[in-house]
């Protein structure tokens, strides 16, 4: 059975693929434009992700790229606040919005021929905003109600947060998306605006229409909608966007936190680790490949194996992930709850010994090949998800990498051998540049000696 | 995320499809029943067995064995224990996933092509000679022994736990979590879990849907094979739960600064002749989308919440309107007093002409999009034929929306929207309640 603990919502299984065929498109204006096709049904998806994410914020204004996501759902010029939402239900549709450190996408699925309201709509506030403070006041309530769900109610959450500002000593994804609180409560719509102004332009957007519909026909509609809008002088440069990076990580971190509302303790530890880069992708090949040995499914992993299975086992749960699409260097990550009565010391020490068997005996051959062929099942699979295919494109040109990146991804992590698999765990699990995190209940440690 | 997806949403709110979908009976030698969507253009299957009668088949005392048991079918079969069996289902790149709720047992899985009858046999195996080894068990039970402790110290699982005790009483399954407790676990043994196993994935309890790259020729062979050794019958299903819901605020002591909410009344059964205007009803006033009225009361105009929504759960032994809100600790009151505001209003004026066509548009225009993948539309045909709807019922589902009035809507809102009967139970330290 898999236990499912918060966190591990970042931790997912093999995602692979490119499938299926992508149409291509570009605007005058430099809107890029991306059509996927699936005729099984009459919906479609319309996707547009814009350059701009959290990790773009300046210092101080911690969740500015996700307040203006809230409130691109306020009025424009042409519509009052909320009716573009009305409009998509009224249509049978949904819709919604997600921000995330390298990029912010809006989205609706709706029926196949109801694309170019939506498309319409989406024009619209790309350059027509329009904001009162009233909508901004009430807005902010939202969001600080926001974290207070997702992550001040959450040990887990807050745990999480303090492990990656730990992580990173310059790249901005040491901020949380949601903000830090002092910084979302003086949040304005000045700074709003500002953020809007800076990054809300054609040339530094992405559509992407996925479902039942001609490509021709999606060009035609992007043209008379998208392709009126000007494009902001001087942004096309964001594709390749340069931020603060990572220095040389010296000195291993520890992150030791107590909740009372903390029942599991946990033990996480990060590495710093490269990720998909623009060409240069086989090392994030081989770590994808390096947690579905190590994590992956807890039956037949390295550290379910070792860690779950023997008898005197010291954990309930062990396992591992990796997400190699983003713009920066990212996390490798091992997470561990232990058994009742096993200390911190003792499980951590555990976790250690078995890195460091891994690495001095390398991978069990029937495992690394069981590996593969999930991997080529997993393009079959992805077949049956047309709005997963849309995700993996919008993410994947948002992080910077190009449509032949894309195209090649497959085969370069069918290519990784079990020696690159070795070196890259050597590379990456290197405690100088680790954090290690102790989440534990009020009194914990005292309580298990 | 601008909008948060509440958990909630059951039974008809997960039903299906697509009027041109092509829905055929099949009916295998061994006289097993499936509901089957041909679908050839990608080579693998995806299929949906659900056994009804899920955690309520509980024996007396045995609180959280269906759980356990349904947790431990895929920790070893046959000749091979947990690990060998998981290297098999890698090997064939086949995923199955076996689930248990409140009213019913889920087996999912989905399986290439290429290797159909490699998969489907390590499926039977699974299901038929399961090994239940001792020490899987208890591997297991640690696993849901640490869930039951994380759940002791979440909000959201406590304020679920108080709900379901104050409306179904200590008595009826309904009343406690599906996990037990740390002593019905403790107390389980390798013969109780057996028990559940042969008590709840029985044949005549079962239904099956099956979309991909199947003939129906190929199916009803291949159902035998999978399933012909199931027990025919299983345990006694248990009585109607009894209703015991209070009115007024219940809260429950925790620091934490958000307080979580879920509020509600008794609710409409699934056969009910006005269920249809009461989902319509539901929709327009708690159905999550930024158009509902409690989501504009809320959160649009107030900011008192990131999210709210209400949802219909007719559930086979009783029936709930629920809703589920939070909001930081000073707010909570303030939220509970528009809720009322609203509950009252619904009750007293129902909806108006505008705010009925809106929902009926979305209602039907959504439909199809809920034809979602394989697995999803597998999982939408075993459930209509666990519901009992007939097999053209995606075909007839919108008219049933559309035939909903303004009188009918009137009608049952005085018996769906009882500001009377309401009842919050809340955990955390909200102030200005009592």
């Amino acid at each position: 059975m898999r236990i499912l603990l918060g966190l591990l919502a970042s931790l997912f299984p093999i995602t692979v693929l490119a499938a299926p065929e992508p149409t291509l498109f570009k605007l005058d204006n430099g809107m890029e434009i991306v059509v996927l096709e699936d005729h099984r049904a009459p919906v479609v998806v319309q996707m547009v992700w814009y350059r701009a994410g959290a990790a773009d914020e300046m210092p101080g204004q911690s969740g500015v790229a996700h307040f203006l996501e809230h409130l691109m759902f306020k009025g424009t010029d042409n519509m009052a606040p909320g009716e573009l939402s009305d409009t998509v239900a009224k249509n049978g549709g949904s819709d919604n919005a997600f921000t995330s450190w390298d990029q912010t996408v809006y989205f609706q699925r709706v029926a196949a021929d109801r694309l170019e309201l939506m498309m319409k709509m989406e024009a619209d506030r790309m350059r027509h905003l329009k904001l009162t403070e009233d909508d901004v006041r009430t807005e902010l309530q939202v969001i600080l109600e926001e974290r207070n769900q997702r992550t001040d109610n959450d040990p887990g959450a807050l745990f999480q947060e303090q492990m990656s500002a730990a992580m990173y000593l310059n790249s901005p994804y040491g901020r949380p998306i949601i903000g830090w609180r002092h910084e979302m409560e003086a949040l304005d719509r000045d700074k709003a605006l500002a953020w809007y102004k800076t990054y809300y332009a054609p040339n530094n957007a992405i559509l992407i229409v996925a479902g039942d519909v001609d490509p021709q026909n999606v060009y035609e509609l992007a043209k008379t909608y998208y392709g009126v809008l000007e494009p902001t002088p001087g942004i096309e440069s964001r594709e390749t966007r340069v931020r603060p990076e990572e220095p040389p990580q010296l000195a291993e971190r520890r992150v030791v936190m107590s909740d009372p509302r903390v029942s599991q303790p946990q033990i996480t530890r990060s590495y710093l680790a490269p990720e998909r880069d623009p060409g240069d992708q086989k090392m994030a090949a081989a770590l994808t490949i390096l947690a579905q040995v190590l994590g992956g499914n807890g039956a037949t992993s390295v550290l379910g194996t070792k860690l779950m299975f023997p008898p005197d086992a010291p954990m309930v749960y062990a396992g591992a992930g990796y997400g190699g699409t983003s713009h920066d260097d990212t996390t490798f990550s091992i997470v561990a709850v232990p058994k009742p009565g096993v200390t911190m010391e003792a499980a951590e020490a555990a976790i250690d010994t078995v890195l460091t068997d891994f690495l001095a005996q390398g991978i069990d051959p029937a495992k690394f090949a069981r590996i593969k062929m999930q991997l080529k099942a997993a393009d079959i699979y992805a077949d049956d998800d047309i709005n997963g295919a849309a995700r993996r494109y919008g993410s994947a040109l948002t992080s910077g990498l190009s449509y032949d990146d894309i195209a090649a991804w497959p085969d370069i992590l069918q290519a990784v051998t079990e020696d690159e698999v070795m070196a890259a765990a050597k590379l990456v699990l290197d405690r100088r540049q680790s954090v290690t995190g102790w989440l534990m209940p009020d009194g914990y440690a005292e309580a298990a000696q | 995320m601008i909008r948060f997806i509440l958990a909630a949403g059951l039974a008809l709110a997960s039903v299906p499809a697509h009027a041109e979908m092509n829905i055929v009976e099949v009916t295998s030698p061994g006289g097993l029943k499936a509901w089957l969507v041909e679908e050839h253009s990608i080579p693998f299957v995806a299929m949906e067995l659900g056994f009804e009668g899920g955690t309520v088949l509980d024996a007396p005392g045995k609180r959280g064995v269906g759980n356990l048991m349904m947790a431990t079918i895929e920790e070893g079969a046959g000749d091979m224990d947990a690990q060998g069996f998981a290297a098999a289902q890698e090997a064939l790149a086949a995923s199955f996933s076996f689930d248990i709720y409140g009213d019913s047992a889920r087996v999912s899985a989905q399986f290439l092509t290429e290797n159909r009858d490699q998969a489907v046999d390590l499926l039977r195996t699974a299901l038929i000679e399961t090994r239940f080894d001792q020490e899987a068990i208890d591997r297991v039970k640690g696993q849901v022994m640490s869930i039951i402790a994380s759940d002791a110290t979440d909000p959201g699982s406590i304020v679920n736990d108080a709900f379901n005790l104050a409306t179904w009483g200590p008595d009826h399954p309904y009343g406690t979590n599906d996990n037990g407790t740390v002593d019905s676990i403790t107390a389980l043994t390798r013969e109780d879990v057996i028990a559940a196993w042969k008590t709840v994935l029985v044949k005549d309890r079962m239904f099956i849907g099956v979309v991909g790259d199947i003939t129906p020729a190929e199916l009803g062979p291949m159902l035998d094979a999978l399933l012909g050794s199931l027990p025919a019958t299983g345990g006694t299903l248990p009585p109607q739960a009894t209703y015991q819901l209070k009115p007024g605020v219940n809260v429950i002591d925790f620091t934490t600064p958000q307080s979580i909410a879920l509020f509600g009344h008794q609710g409409i059964k699934l056969d009910d002749p006005d269920y249809f205007a009461g989902y319509v009803l539901n929709e327009a006033v708690g159905g999550g989308n930024f158009a509902s009225r409690l989501m504009d009361e809320v959160r649009e105009k107030r900011g008192l919440t990131y999210g709210i929504g209400t949802s219909l759960l007719p559930m086979d032994y009783g029936e709930l309107i629920l809703g589920q809100v939070a909001s930081a600790n000073d707010k909570m009151a303030e939220t509970v007093q528009v809720i009322r505001d609203v509950w009252a209003d619904v009750a007293a004026n129902g909806l108006t002409q505008a705010q009925l066509d809106d929902t009926k548009t979305f209602l039907t225009g959504a439909y199809p999009l809920r034809f979602d993948g394989n697995s999803t539309i597998a999982g939408q045909l075993m459930g209509m034929q666990m519901n009992g709807f007939p097999i053209d019922y995606v075909k007839t589902r919108n008219q049933q929306i559309e035939a909903v009035t303004m009188d009918d809507i009137k009608r049952v809102a005085l018996r769906l929207f009882r500001p009377e009967d309401l009842h919050f139970s809340i955990v955390g330290q909200p102030t200005g309640l009592n």
